[in-house]
């Protein structure tokens, strides 16, 4: 059994029971992150602030919202828009925030391929992230739903008539699925469930475990280099701060951290004040109606590229390339064969012209996720496409073909 | 040590800005049709040079002209003949009280709709006279004299009569030219006029019983209940909203919806209504806006002197 003295103040008294100093060296002052790093690292930051104010705006919006399809779009266009004191700037942050979460999250993505960060022990980082990227898309598309506008319904309606199968017709699947033959009060109650109770449950167990899977390997740097972390924190320690490679998260990144937030702030309320029509679709201020088809259906923004990978095909194919496409990423860390953790312009022509196609081509899939299948938009969807799957097909084959730098 | 990050900045903003184009600006171009506006010209209706004579037009609105058997005129003390959901159900739609008739609605398109009410209203499709389909509202043959200086005198009269163009109000101009076939919950507002408060429930349902009496006429009448208002200004956006008001055709081949003639001011303040109805927090927005963003200024300048002062020590 542990001994224990008598405290000889609150922090002691803690510290005896709570190990609070340790703890915070582990998480903070002796935490080392490599000197060499931009301010890509701090994306990660950005997505805790973010979700923080999805998070504490979602709350106030919970308090007044009515999961019923009779009252959900007036509880929500009404009573929050029009009744509830600041209700119209909580869910402008909530709809913005949504969106913007997105876009961090694929800066991030894309940060961790260019810089090899899910190589040599960080695997689980990247698993762990891909994973989380999953758990946000539920969130996201269980949100849309819950205005229960022509958007909600409709889009409610393509997804869940993906569970069928195509050619396998398990409608039985759908059914149980909606609860009901179409999106109806069973699915809306259900969806609120997952995207206020069981979803932000995965994902804040899963950002645990995105910390926890980064505080063993580090945080990698932007020069690949091999920083020898005991020796430079001993350097560190020692006086030599601006000797050693490595600085501590905490006050040292934090701080730049926090000037990373502050511009990110200052571009995230200016969209939630002056630009927030891109995050609330207008079709989606219109109440829904199972009788009257939107002429466009599309997704948010986010989930375009992968929806352009199950369009251009027919529906059996689409969606074995649509699965193929959902699962792909997670399985990054092992389908590159190169054993180079260095940024991918030291990597050779093959990968960085992989990485830079991989990034234009999911923006053209973007695009073309959008427009209406007609013309020309359905001949470069296709391409795209395809070139996404051949991208990911080829890239054991190059990686493995990568000289050692 | 070189400092890439203005370099990542910039192809971040690239990259993210390209995004932004090709999903919103360009998908949204591609995907709905571009109308312009005449500005409320109403060019396809010809003018007329006739000076109007307020006195002569209102022997003609109150005699020959036989508009005040069907429609009311509140100001000059002529009460409707039946109520609403009476009228409805004999002409299809509540036919407009004429009180403010002269400065909602253009001159010119007035003076159109009394000689031929379907080709002003944009609906020969619907009714085509010599298919025996005849519009509700009889035109008007004349009474003996010229007729382009009769309708003239008549459309005198109405202006005479109707408040100033400037003192026309965001209601009165939506519940004149839009809210007779549109409800709009969010402001109370019914095809029948607005809901009054009952104390008793009885007499609260007993209304609600009428306006859906109304809007079955108005189905028969329209092919289908017009929709709700209430966000519209969300869902369709201000240009949608102010085109297809000017000509519903253009926005939407083959509407049942009439061209109603609004001038481009009256347009204006049916467009503030649904605005005070579906954006009722703008003043609100604009204010808060700019208080959250010198915050978050001052926020930002702080965490970068922190940042400067932190970073002093580690290079």
């Amino acid at each position: 059994m542990a001994h224990f003295t008598k405290a000889t103040s609150v922090k002691d008294w803690l510290n005896q029971r709570l190990a609070i100093e340790k703890v915070e060296k582990v998480m903070a002052s002796e935490y080392w992150i490599p000197k060499n790093i931009n301010f890509l690292w701090a994306m990660g930051m950005i997505l805790v602030v973010t979700f923080v104010l999805l998070l504490v705006s979602g709350i106030f919006l919970l308090m007044y919202y009515i999961p019923t399809v009779d009252e959900a779009f007036n509880s929500v266009n009404y009573t929050i828009m029009r009744e509830v004191n600041f209700g119209w700037l909580w869910r402008h942050i909530h709809g913005v925030a949504a969106s913007v979460v997105f876009l961090i999250i694929y800066i991030h993505m894309f940060t961790g391929i260019y810089y090899g960060s899910y190589k040599k022990g960080r695997e689980m980082i990247w698993i762990s992230g891909m994973l989380l990227f999953i758990a946000f898309s539920t969130e996201a598309f269980s949100g849309y739903m819950l205005p229960w506008g022509q958007m909600s319904y409709w889009a409610g309606m393509v997804i869940t008539n993906l569970f069928a199968g195509g050619s396998l017709h398990a409608d039985f699947l759908v059914e149980w699925i909606r609860g009901d033959y179409v999106p109806a009060q069973a699915f809306l109650g259900r969806f609120f469930m997952l995207h206020v109770l069981l979803v932000p449950i995965a994902i804040m167990a899963l950002i645990g475990l995105h910390f926890a899977a980064l505080r063993i390997p580090h945080v990698n740097n932007q020069d690949g280099e091999d920083v020898d972390f005991d020796a430079e924190s001993k350097k560190y320690l020692a006086g030599d701060k601006a000797g050693s490679k490595v600085m501590r998260f905490g006050n040292d990144f934090m701080s730049k951290d926090m000037m990373v937030v502050g511009i990110f702030l200052i571009f995230f309320f200016y969209l939630v004040f002056y630009n927030y029509g891109f995050a609330m679709d207008p079709v989606n201020f219109d109440p829904a109606d199972g009788l009257k088809t939107p002429t466009h259906i599309y997704p948010e923004w986010y989930f375009l590229w992968s929806y352009e990978i199950l369009r251009p095909f027919n529906i059996d194919l689409g969606l074995v390339l649509f699965g193929f496409a959902q699962v792909i990423f997670v399985f990054l860390p092992f389908l590159d064969r190169s054993p180079n953790a260095v940024p991918a312009n030291r990597r050779g022509m093959m990968f960085k012209i992989w990485f830079w196609l991989m990034l234009c081509n999911m923006i053209v899939l973007t695009a073309m996720g959008k427009l209406p299948p007609e013309g020309v938009f359905t001949t470069i969807g296709l391409v795209a496409a395809i070139v996404f799957i051949a991208q990911w097909l080829a890239l054991p084959i190059i990686t493995s073909m990568e000289k050692k730098v | 040590m070189k400092n890439k990050e203005p370099i990542i900045l910039a192809i971040v903003v690239f990259f993210t800005l390209v995004t932004y184009f090709l999903v919103e600006p360009f998908a949204h171009s591609q995907m709905h049709k571009h109308v312009e506006s005449d500005g409320f010209a109403y060019a396809d209706l010809p003018a007329s040079e006739k000076k109007g004579d307020a006195i002569h037009g209102q022997e003609l609105v109150m005699g020959a002209g036989a508009c005040v058997g069907c429609h009311s005129i509140e100001v000059a003390n002529v009460p409707a003949v039946m109520e609403p959901q009476m009228a409805a159900a004999s002409y299809g739609v509540n036919p407009p009280d004429l009180s403010n008739a002269g400065a909602v609605y253009d001159a010119k398109f007035l003076a159109n709709l009394i000689k031929n009410p379907a080709h002003a209203l944009k609906v020969e499709h619907k009714f085509d006279a010599d298919k025996g389909q005849m519009h509700p509202m009889v035109p008007f043959y004349g009474a003996g004299g010229d007729i382009d200086q009769e309708v003239a005198d008549m459309v005198a009269y109405l202006q005479s009569i109707a408040v100033k163009p400037v003192e026309v109000t965001p209601t009165m101009a939506f519940e004149n030219a839009c809210g007779r076939c549109h409800a709009v919950s969010y402001e109370n507002w019914t095809p029948m006029g607005t809901k009054p408060s009952f104390k008793d429930k009885k007499d609260s349902l007993a209304f609600d019983i009428k306006v859906l009496e109304y809007e079955d006429s108005l189905k028969a009448y329209m092919g289908k209940i017009p929709p709700d208002l209430s966000m519209y200004i969300r869902s369709r956006g201000e240009h949608y909203i102010s085109t297809l008001i000017e000509n519903p055709q253009n926005q939407l081949e083959g509407t049942a919806m009439p061209r109603v003639g609004v001038t481009a001011e009256s347009a204006e303040k049916v467009i503030e209504y649904l605005k005070n109805s579906g954006d009722t927090k703008r003043h609100e927005r604009e204010e808060i806006g700019t208080n959250v963003m010198i915050y978050i200024v001052i926020f930002a300048i702080f965490a970068f002197l922190w940042k400067k002062q932190v970073w002093r020590d580690l290079h």
